[in-house]
């Protein structure tokens, strides 16, 4: 019964919305008729007509000359091993095998520092806020080594690895810059006013990748003779700038819409500037600003992947070079799909979480 | 003999081009209540604005207790201290709960531990008579009751002067009662209070002194008996007319 009421609720939504007129029924058609096309297409290549680790001969595939798409041309879809033989240097780069354990334990670890961040109703939510301040140190000794652990230097640190590294780090030491930023630009003071001005407009006229050769050219002229700050410092260093300046702007937005009487009405109660600040101005800002951040968030995690033009192995550097290697050369797509989904994975989680925050700081306001 | 604890000489102030206060001279003495009104533009909200110095005023001077008030941002904090002030917009914080607007500045300007100001909040919500919508956000009160809050809030940095700047006039009608019935116990109690308001019920309930400003100047000052009922200027005798007979 229920089952009969439920698809005749699904016919009047069809014929409401897909078959209302004769030009909406034909583009219905057509559009289903591509999205069948693209997904058959897709998922015969991708998986009915892959190669995973053997061939359909069923040999365990240990160069190109294996996949059966190069065996008999035409009839076989990806040959996936590329992925597997190299799958640990997407992860981790070319940091030694018996230190990865460090590795997979920050990698264990990022989603409790962030969860606090992210949602206000979780168990233990102060506990985890105190985790979350302390994983940047434990997360760099962890790393990069210090007492009684083995140095890793940056130059082994890839893949995936130095994706998150620098999205995530560039996003955390931007957030405060940029609240400094933008408060700055909205000051009294006209020369504190006039340097936040300049260098936002500055960063934001300037793309990624010459803020990046800059940084990697230019950082040792600032710094004594001697001190020469490794490449992903460098990266990262210029991450975190460009994504300052994004973020600044984005907070800015939020610090408009809050009305003039907010903060007369705190300063009139004799809180300081500062106080009526960090008390009534920055939190309403903030929690308008949340989705272009999330938005700029999303767009620097991508943007992350320019870092290999300064010779460092992001998750797409690791990618070229394992096309570069002459056993497994050609296999284009199968590495880029393979990119393109661990990228999208985040992205989409990170979209979908700005979804989420929307529709909860409506409610939130509505109540 | 009264004590004087505001007293405004020769201000004047402009926006550019715009001459807002023009030679303002006013004596506020302990325990006063003083009704401003006047049309819009008048200068009247500029006026109190300027005696908490949410706008500074350039020429001229300002003494609230004895202590002028300059761009010294010492002084601004210790007056404000002193001075409450309560918006015709309520301008309460919408992201904190009714109590958490009250026991702000006590717990961060006068440095009160949270129970203690908690418990003065809610002495002040039971003066403004809705102790129960304490633990609620603003969002979810009516306006006349936003403006109480707003009232208690100010109340509970434990001012020594009370400023309106046209606390009713967001109000709807039925409101407006309820928040003029507080004001008025206030007034009752001694405080010292400068209300700008076209409530003309209000001021002849309460004041002691009328005020009536136009493009800038203080035009009449008077008793209210005198105010209302023999009025010397021709454009107080227009406003007042033109305000009691609608």
């Amino acid at each position: 019964m229920s089952s009969i009421v439920y698809s005749n609720k699904f016919l009047i939504w069809s014929k409401k919305n897909l078959f209302s007129s004769w030009i909406n029924t034909l583009l219905t058609v057509l559009s289903i008729y591509f999205i069948y096309e693209v997904s058959v297409f897709f998922l015969d290549w991708a998986v009915f007509k892959a190669d995973f680790l053997t061939n359909f001969r069923g040999e365990r595939i240990i160069d190109r000359t294996f996949c059966s798409k190069n065996i008999e041309p035409g009839s076989y879809g990806a040959c996936w091993a590329i992925i597997h033989v190299r799958f640990y240097q997407f992860m981790y780069g070319f940091y030694p095998a018996a230190e990865v354990w460090r590795v997979n334990l920050v990698f264990f670890l990022l989603p409790f520092a962030l969860v606090a961040i992210f949602f206000d109703k979780v168990p233990f939510r102060k506990y985890l806020l105190y985790f979350t301040l302390a994983f940047p140190f434990i997360a760099f000794y962890l790393l990069y080594g210090g007492p009684s652990l083995t140095t890793v230097g940056t130059n082994k640190w890839g893949g995936l690895l130095v994706t998150l590294f620098l999205g995530v780090t560039g996003i955390a030491l931007a957030f405060p810059l940029s609240i400094a930023l933008a408060l700055g630009r909205r000051s009294n003071m006209p020369i504190i006013s006039l340097l936040c001005v300049i260098f936002i407009e500055f960063i934001r006229g300037v793309p990624l990748i010459t803020l990046l050769f800059t940084a990697n050219v230019m950082l040792p002229l600032f710094l004594p003779d001697g001190v020469s700050p490794d490449n992903l410092l460098r990266a990262l260093v210029a991450v975190t700038l460009f994504q300052s300046a994004y973020m600044a702007e984005a907070i800015r937005g939020g610090l408009q819409a809050i009305p003039r009487g907010q903060i007369e009405a705190a300063r009139s109660m004799g809180l300081t500037y500062w106080q009526s600040t960090r008390k009534i101005v920055l939190p309403q800002a903030l929690r308008i600003s949340i989705p272009p951040i999330v938005n700029t968030s999303i767009g620097l995690f991508k943007d992350t992947s320019l870092v290999l033009i300064i010779g460092l192995f992001d998750l797409l550097g690791i990618g070229r070079a394992a096309l570069a290697d002459m056993t497994w050369t050609k296999l284009y797509y199968e590495v880029y799909v393979f990119v393109a989904i661990v990228f999208f994975i985040f992205c989409f989680a990170m979209s979908r979480y700005s979804l989420y925050l929307e529709k909860k700081l409506k409610t939130d306001n509505s109540s | 003999m009264s004590e004087q604890v505001i007293t405004l000489e020769k201000v004047n102030k402009w926006y550019d081009d715009f001459h807002v206060l023009k030679d303002i001279d006013l004596v506020v003495n302990k325990g006063q209540k003083i009704v401003i009104c006047g049309p819009s533009g008048s200068g009247k909200s500029t006026m109190i604005r300027c005696i908490n110095r949410l706008e500074a005023h350039q020429e001229g001077k300002i003494f609230v207790h004895g202590t002028e008030l300059t761009g010294d941002l010492k002084n601004i904090d210790t007056i404000r201290r002193e001075v409450g002030m309560v918006f015709q917009q309520f301008n309460l914080f919408p992201h904190l709960s009714v109590l958490d607007n009250i026991s702000l500045a006590p717990i961060w300007v006068k440095k009160m531990p949270k129970k203690e100001a908690e418990e003065v909040a809610m002495t002040y919500l039971e003066k403004v008579k809705i102790p129960e919508q304490a633990l609620k956000f603003p969002g979810q009160l009516s306006g006349g009751q936003q403006q109480r809050v707003a009232i208690a809030r100010s109340l509970a940095m434990n001012p020594k002067i009370m400023l309106f700047d046209e606390p009713t006039s967001a109000l709807d009608p039925e409101m407006i009662k309820e928040v003029l019935d507080v004001m008025i116990q206030l007034a009752e109690e001694g405080m010292t209070m400068l209300v700008v308001t076209h409530e003309m019920g209000f001021a002849k309930t309460v004041a002691d002194q009328m005020i009536f400003m136009d493009e800038g100047n203080i035009v009449e000052q008077a008793s209210p008996s005198e105010f209302f009922n023999n009025p010397k200027n021709d454009r107080t005798k227009l406003f007042l007319s033109q305000i009691l007979n609608h």
